[in-house]
């Protein structure tokens, strides 16, 4: 039986995160992944000769930057190249483009409301209060607000410090942010229904809600926060999909002396006296450590590779009823050349974004209704992008990807998933980019589609919810994944979690992942490997 | 203004006048002005700079916000907008003002034109159409961008009026300083202000766009008779800080765009408590106002003169040499014609007052070379530089 310091199961992206912070601080760490391949929903794959797809996650930008310095990123790969628009299609033949150049952004803003292009100046320095607020909590555990432990106390202090920052009539107004919808949110700057219907889309993606439910307007938040090289709320391409991440991570992983074992998947963690002492594969074999590091999501963790008797029932409770309903589907899609979109002029730079194709609030809710009602949206929201006009390394010279995340997509649909269903799906989502692309049929070589079914089943996602459990203020800070669990330590001694269902949440940021290590490294008595946030001021 | 699918081939618009622009520019030094490609430095910055202080200099207004506001209750709006008293200005006249948001801070500052009987034109330095909508609500008022209809061209300098007499803009002697006349260019009709941001005599030229290079090529065809010279944003920088104009966004931020609590500013922070009227009535940002009166003044937006010749560029103020830091500059000059460093200064006060001493402490290079040097700064209460020909009139011939 071999002996580690410290077992993490799953090698998803927060998993390898953290198994490279214990490695750099010199402990003999093993990750077990149950999958041929590491990555979870931060891979890439070959499923057509010649493609590579980012099968899940395919946009980069809540990454830390302090993780990827502190692990060395850069020399191990990758590459994380700045977006330059999204954009959304009208039915009408017209649309919005939102681009980066603030003077381009402005005159189009005007081109569909005048008052809206000023109101964006006052919409933009809300959100990157709020953006600011909230990446200071980013790599910080967050305080647990009923302890009276110095640190407990320290971090609570530092997070009414964070929020004295504001100005009283600033706090209230952050604080119904969390309560808001995203539609009222935007109506409180935007009249204008096509730019109403770009901007929310960010805030539905992911999660059970609709534009109108409370609580989606936190999830813009969410999606704008992070950054690429200090350009707050901008995204980017991993060069090589966002295998390219977990790629780098495992490789600096490696570089510090880890070990990984892929087909190893994990049915039980191995409890004696409330301490955890190994895990046990699927294969029987048992492998025991003084740490072991759950990156699964709660729900999973608790109901499924930990054994009933070694929790406390209230803790079990909690994870039978956590938040983790799946809303999305994804197609990727392999092209044999650029598909045209006769909306745009000739030489448009919009199809190097996002695209959507749901230009009313309207729309965006009817989607969702469908999705209360078991069925995938009939007429689905999409953001939809074609890396491969960058990235060299994901088509063959002339030939194209594209990759297209769904919402909404039932977790089962009535009668449950077959693959004529998903197939069914696939096709309401192909029909709609047809629309605005007469010849996008025409190019198609091979699709994969995936819904809630296949994001559980391959990545072990619970339901298929990409986020590893919904982002609603009761499920985040202090509360993710449940109250007194915050600070990544499970109901017995020695295990931890480190996915996206521990603060700050899901989106391949990295942070659950550094987070939990800090915390292992303190238990341990071990000096920090895990870098601090880089400030803002 | 409308705007096609392509407009995403050219970031930035181009005025009526660019073409004029176009071709006196020598630098090809442009920039952005309100996403209009305006020249930084169309020829020669001493030139320039000595057109609005010697001769006559012509710039481009029109990138800068116009708003028509008519109806009913435009006064009362305007009234309630504003921080100033306006209820008295009458027809055919202008007055600055500033204005803010419920805080009491600063949104941007301009100047109200009066047209007419309900009639109005406001100008300003950033994008408020969003604010003035949403100020609306409950008042009749019409309000319209107008900043794109209404060519708008900045003649200024001592032969100023000399220059628009010659090129045909005749009835203008009697136009005192702030008064506002419809007028002719030749048959082309032309509205104009005896207004300015140079502190010097000079005339604000409204029209229509279609007929901007007319009234330009009217007026630089009498350059033969007089030293006429096209201006960029360079030359203004430089004339602005010497009378002593403050620019919201540039040396405050403007409360709309703030996203650091505490980022934004008062009237009174900014140098501008002159015009506030706390006593006119309820206005927005009043109550946050007359608050702030009641307490010690925390800081201050400061004119200052720098000892000695160093560029002052962005430098930290210290309250002695080698002191406490206690503000930074905001924006500074040379200013050629008092031969001293011009500034104004971000000063935090210490117990109400302006520190006793000020000092800046001045980085810069010789040959690439880092140097660093104290210099006292000595504070100003009045404009640094107010010429008295500025206000006579008539206005002394040429
Ligand atoms: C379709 C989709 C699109 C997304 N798009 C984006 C995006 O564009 N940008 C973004 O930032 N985020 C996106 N996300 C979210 C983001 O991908 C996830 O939040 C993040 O990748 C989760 O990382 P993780 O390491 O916490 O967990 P996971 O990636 O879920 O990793 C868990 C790992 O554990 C393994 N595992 C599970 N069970 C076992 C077991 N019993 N034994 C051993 N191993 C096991 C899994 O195979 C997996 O490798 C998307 C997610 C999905 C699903």
């Amino acid at each position: 039986m071999n002996n580690y310091d410290a077992i993490v199961i799953g090698a998803g992206h927060n998993g390898l995160t953290n198994a490279a912070f214990l490695a750099k601080a010199g402990m003999r760490v093993l990750v077990v992944e149950k999958n041929p391949y590491v990555g979870g929903a931060t891979v890439s794959r070959e499923l057509h000769a010649g493609w590579k797809y980012s099968n899940c996650s395919y946009v980069c930008s809540l990454f830390r930057p302090e993780i990827y310095n502190a692990l060395d990123l850069g020399r191990h790969g990758l590459k994380v190249i700045p977006l330059v628009s999204s954009m959304t299609f009208k039915q009408d033949g017209d649309y919005f483009g939102s681009y980066s150049n603030p003077n381009i952004r402005r005159h189009e803003l005007m081109r569909h409301s005048q008052r809206d292009a000023d109101a964006a100046i006052r919409f933009d320095a809300d959100v990157m209060r709020w953006c600011r607020l909230i990446r200071g909590f980013l790599l910080r555990t967050p305080p647990d607000p009923g302890s009276f432990r110095p640190r407990d106390a320290f971090e609570f202090a530092y997070l009414m410090k964070k929020f004295h920052e504001l100005s009283e009539s600033q706090l209230y107004e952050f604080i119904r942010f969390f309560t808001m919808s995203i539609a009222e949110y935007l109506e409180n700057y935007f009249e204008n229904e096509t730019i109403l219907a770009h901007y929310s889309g960010g805030s539905i993606i992911g999660t059970g809600l609709g534009v109108y439910s409370p609580g989606t307007a936190y999830v813009l938040l969410h999606h704008a926060m992070g950054d690429v090289d200090g350009n707050v709320g901008a995204w980017g391409f991993a060069r090589g999909g966002m295998g390219a991440v977990s790629g780098a991570l495992a490789s600096s992983f490696q570089a510090y002396g880890g070990e990984i074992r892929t087909d190893a998947e994990v049915v039980n963690i191995n409890v004696s006296g409330n301490r955890a002492t190994g895990v046990e594969l699927a294969s029987g074999e048992k492998l025991s450590a003084r740490v072991v590091v759950s990156n699964l999501d709660a729900k999973r963790t608790f109901t499924k590779v930990m054994n009933e008797k070694d929790l406390p029932p209230g803790l079990l409770q909690r994870a039978r009823n956590f938040k983790i309903r799946g809303s999305s589907g994804k197609l990727n899609i392999a092209l044999d050349g650029m598909p045209t979109f006769p909306s745009l002029p000739k030489d448009s730079s919009l199809t190097l974004g996002h695209m959507h194709f749901t230009d009313t609030l309207g729309r965006l809710e009817k989607a969702y209704d469908d999705w209360k009602d078991d069925r995938w949206s009939a007429d689905p929201y999409c953001d939809t992008l074609i890396p491969s006009q960058y990235d060299p390394s994901l088509a063959p010279p002339g030939k194209h990807m594209m990759t297209v995340f769904v919402q909404y997509c039932p977790v089962e649909p009535e009668g449950g998933w077959t693959d004529e269903k998903r197939d069914q799906f696939g096709q309401t989502v192909i029909d709609q980019i047809a629309d605005y692309s007469p010849d996008f049929k025409d190019l198609l070589l091979h699709a994969e589609i995936r819904t809630p079914r296949e994001l559980e089943d391959e990545v072990g996602l619970t339901e298929g919810n990409i986020f590893q459990g919904e982002l609603t203020f009761d499920q985040l800070m202090f509360n993710r994944p449940f109250p007194g669990y915050a600070q990544y330590r499970g109901p017995v001694k020695g295990m931890y979690m480190c996915g996206s269902s521990t603060h700050p949440g899901g989106g391949v940021m990295g942070a659950p992942g550094a987070n939990a290590a800090r915390e292992i490294l303190r238990d341990l008595k071990k000096p920090d490997s895990t870098p601090a946030e880089f400030s803002d001021d | 203004m409308k705007f096609d699918h392509t407009h995403f081939r050219q970031a930035l618009l181009r005025t009526p006048f660019h073409d004029r622009f176009v071709e006196l520019s020598t630098t090809e030094e442009w920039m952005a002005w309100n996403t209009y490609k305006v020249p930084r430095v169309v020829d020669k910055l001493p030139t320039e700079y000595f057109a609005v202080r010697s001769g006559c200099a012509v710039m481009d207004l029109t990138p800068m916000e116009k708003y028509r506001i008519s109806g009913r209750g435009a006064r009362d709006y305007l009234d309630r907008l504003v921080t100033r008293d306006i209820s008295k200005l009458k027809a055919g006249r202008v007055t600055y003002v500033v204005w803010c948001n419920d805080e009491g801070k600063v949104i941007d500052d301009g100047t109200v034109f009066q047209l007419g009987e309900n009639d109005y034109r406001l100008c300003a330095q950033h994008h408020q159409f969003d604010w003035l909508l949403m100020s609306a609500r409950g008042f009749d008022v019409d309000i319209q961008v107008e900043t794109h209809d209404v060519a708008a061209l900045a003649v200024q300098g001592p032969t100023s009026w000399s220059v628009l007499a010659a090129a045909g803009i005749s009835n203008l002697e009697q136009l005192k300083p702030f008064g506002i006349a419809d007028l002719r260019c030749g048959d082309i009709p032309v509205t104009v202000s005896r207004t300015g941001y140079t502190g010097d005599l000079g005339y604000e030229l409204w029209m229509d766009p279609a007929n901007a290079l007319q009234v330009w090529d009217a007026i630089f065809s009498v350059q033969g008779q007089y030293d006429i010279h096209a201006m960029g944003l360079s030359a203004l920088e430089m004339v602005r800080i010497e009378a002593g104009f403050i620019m919201p966004g540039f040396d405050f931020n403007t409360a709309e765009a703030t996203i650091r609590n505490g980022y934004d500013r008062s009237p009174f922070e900014v140098g501008l408590g002159w015009v506030v009227n706390l006593d006119k009535g309820h206005f927005t940002g009043r109550k946050a106002l007359l608050a702030e009166k009641s307490r010690p003044a925390k800081r201050r937006l400061t004119k200052i003169v720098v000892d000695g010749n160093k560029p002052v560029g962005e430098a930290f103020i210290y309250d002695g040499k080698n002191g406490k830091q206690t503000g930074e500059i905001k924006c500074a000059t040379w200013s050629p014609i008092l031969k001293a460093n011009l500034a104004l200064a971000d000063i935090e006060f210490i117990n109400g007052r302006l520190p006793a001493q000020l000092w800046a402490r001045i980085d810069y290079q010789r040959e690439l070379k880092w140097h660093s040097a104290w210099a006292e700064c000595h504070s100003h209460s009045k404009p640094f530089y107010v010429p008295e020909y500025r206000s006579a009139t008539p206005p002394m011939r040429y």
